[in-house]
């Protein structure tokens, strides 16, 4: 599955994270991630994951240390270049973050309209990826009158229908029943298998045995849990590194 | 403030991004409100403008002779000595000493009708047109000219009578254009405050559209469309309220019959001019949107 000759897609080196001046709330954090692999990221509540992923989808930029993404320097480049960036990415927020006066429907094609898609070719993806979903009868219900299971399935929707190079999911099984749940991972795992770089973060131990070919970061108090670097360098190219689920 | 995404796609059926319906809240209005009053403003700087240039074009080839002499005969043989040496003189169109009816007519009002009865001592009055605007050397010239037959003549450019008036008018002009600026500073920042308080309304999801990929531009543009909607509505209607009342103005002062303030009428060009007035406004505002929106969305990342 991890291919090191491919290149990387992510690179942390020495990364560190705080907000304003309290503590770092992440710590000398370094690791690869390469193109097809996936990748869980696990830890306790307040281990620093949600902050990690914020530095994947670029929300936010480190208080020091180095991230490289799809090649470049994702710190010093111009703030002009992030949107390119980020229109390589799938993020599902852990609180969702729908747009809440957009149906089911505009909040999925929200990101094809950003990247230009035009109307009459971005109708059939959507309603197809929220049939998939199970939400094509719910299609046009706004935020506030779904559960939350289906408002977790809207943003899983919204995060893959623009086929990303990179999906990242915060807790994205959090609130659907268990059958969905498998679901959605066997989702991850057909777009890792189209060449889907996906990184999910989840504090369900039990989810990680669903993926057997899973590469598993583990974060406590906001350090990565392998000291040995083996994550930068990852020993064995399609064994995984870290720990195994 | 309505805010639409139509710019991220080609068709015009995307949805409003941010919840306000168009044309609501208090913005159209106000813009509409500044929109009439820079008509105004506008109009009444025009007018000015129109008054100012008919009058000098009226008064400066004029000259006027006064013959003050208290001898009716002498003032008369003066004034004809006058009239009949200017008439001669290179440059003057026409030199026509004024009928004394006429001048005691004109001096009614301040003096009173005892005027006519010959008690009081009225200057005979020569009117001269020059070919050509008129000169501190022609004025000279004339001068020497005249005394040499009429030595109690006394001889005036017309324009320099009507300085005064002149210096007034231009003041109010000046004062015309800084209300227009004031109104168009007051437009931007009725514009602004709108967009920053829009912006924090839907800053969350501004910062979605954002984590998609959104561009500043986009968003930006989102924001310009919708202030310019409104201010193409408010500009419509203010530009409407503006025009009733520099038409129902123009109506009373056309009623006067005063030579000077029926000189101030508005030519088709200033009529253009006024039309533009909610477009240039229009401009305004979805620049100061933009310039709003990018400076505002630079502090996030």
């Amino acid at each position: 599955m991890t291919d090191p000759s491919a290149g990387e897609i992510v690179q942390f080196d020495n990364v560190g994270l705080r907000y304003g001046t309290d503590r770092e709330v992440l710590s000398d954090v370094s690791f690869t991630l390469f193109p097809g692999s996936f990748y869980f990221l696990t830890g306790a509540s307040g281990a620093g994951k949600t902050s990690l992923l914020k530095l994947l989808y670029l929300a936010q930029r480190p208080s020091r240390g180095m991230i490289r993404m799809f090649g470049t320097d994702a710190i010093t480049m111009p703030r002009e270049r992030l949107p390119l960036l980020r229109r390589r990415l799938g993020v599902v927020f852990q609180d969702f973050r729908l747009v809440p006066h957009l149906s089911a429907f505009d909040n999925v094609a929200l990101p094809l309209r950003v990247a230009g898609v035009a109307e009459r070719d971005l109708e059939k993806p959507v309603a197809d990826m929220l049939e998939w979903v199970r939400l094509g009868e719910r299609m046009h219900a706004l935020p506030a009158q779904l559960s939350g299971g289906e408002q977790q399935r809207v943003a899983i929707a919204r995060a893959v229908i623009g086929r990303p190079e990179m999906l990242i999911a915060d807790e994205p099984t959090g609130n659907v029943d268990p059958d969905m749940a498998i679901k959605l991972l066997r989702l991850f795992e057909a777009l890792n298998r189209m060449g889907t770089t996906v990184v999910v973060a989840t504090h369900d131990v039990h989810l990680l045995k669903k993926v057997p070919d899973s590469l598993i970061m583990r974060l406590d108090k906001g350090r990565l849990s392998d000291p040995t670097g083996a994550l930068r360098y990852p020993p064995r190219p399609h064994g995984g590194f870290g720990s195994r689920g | 403030m309505a805010l639409k995404l139509p710019s991220f796609g080609s068709a015009g059926s995307a949805p409003e991004l941010m919840p306000q319906g168009r044309l609501a809240g208090p913005m159209p209005w106000v813009i509409a409100i500044m929109v009439a009053l820079t008509v105004i403003a506008a109009a009444a700087g025009l007018a000015l403008s129109n008054t100012a240039r008919n009058a000098a074009d009226a008064l400066s080839g004029g000259v006027t002779v006064q013959v003050v002499e208290a001898n009716p005969v002498e003032r008369n043989r003066q004034a004809e000595a006058a009239a009949k040496a200017l008439r001669a003189t290179p440059g003057v169109t026409t030199a026509e000493i004024v009928p004394q009816e006429e001048v005691e007519r004109l001096i009614e009002p301040w003096l009173g009708a005892r005027v006519g009865d010959g008690q009081i001592p009225v200057p005979a009055l020569v009117d001269v047109r020059m070919r050509e605007a008129v000169t501190g050397e022609t004025l000279g010239a004339l001068r020497r000219q005249v005394r040499q037959v009429a030595p109690a003549a006394r001889v005036d450019a017309q324009s320099s009578w009507l300085k005064p008036v002149f210096g007034a008018i231009d003041s109010l002009q000046w004062l015309a254009l800084a209300l227009v600026a004031l109104l168009g500073m007051a437009l931007a920042a009725a514009v602004l405050l709108a967009v920053r308080t829009s912006l924090g309304t839907n800053r969350e999801t501004i910062e979605i559209v954002h984590l998609l990929g959104g561009t500043d531009a986009q968003i930006a543009r989102v924001f310009q469309r919708a202030v310019g909607f409104d201010a193409a509505g408010g500009g419509a209607v203010g530009l409407a309220l503006g025009l009733v009342v520099v038409l129902f103005l123009g109506q009373r002062f056309g009623g006067l019959e005063a030579g000077l303030v029926q000189s101030g009428a508005l030519g088709w060009i200033d009529w253009v001019l006024l039309a533009l007035v909610p477009i240039a406004g229009l401009v305004l505002a979805m620049l100061t949107a933009r310039i709003t929106v990018l400076r505002a969305l630079r502090k996030m990342l």
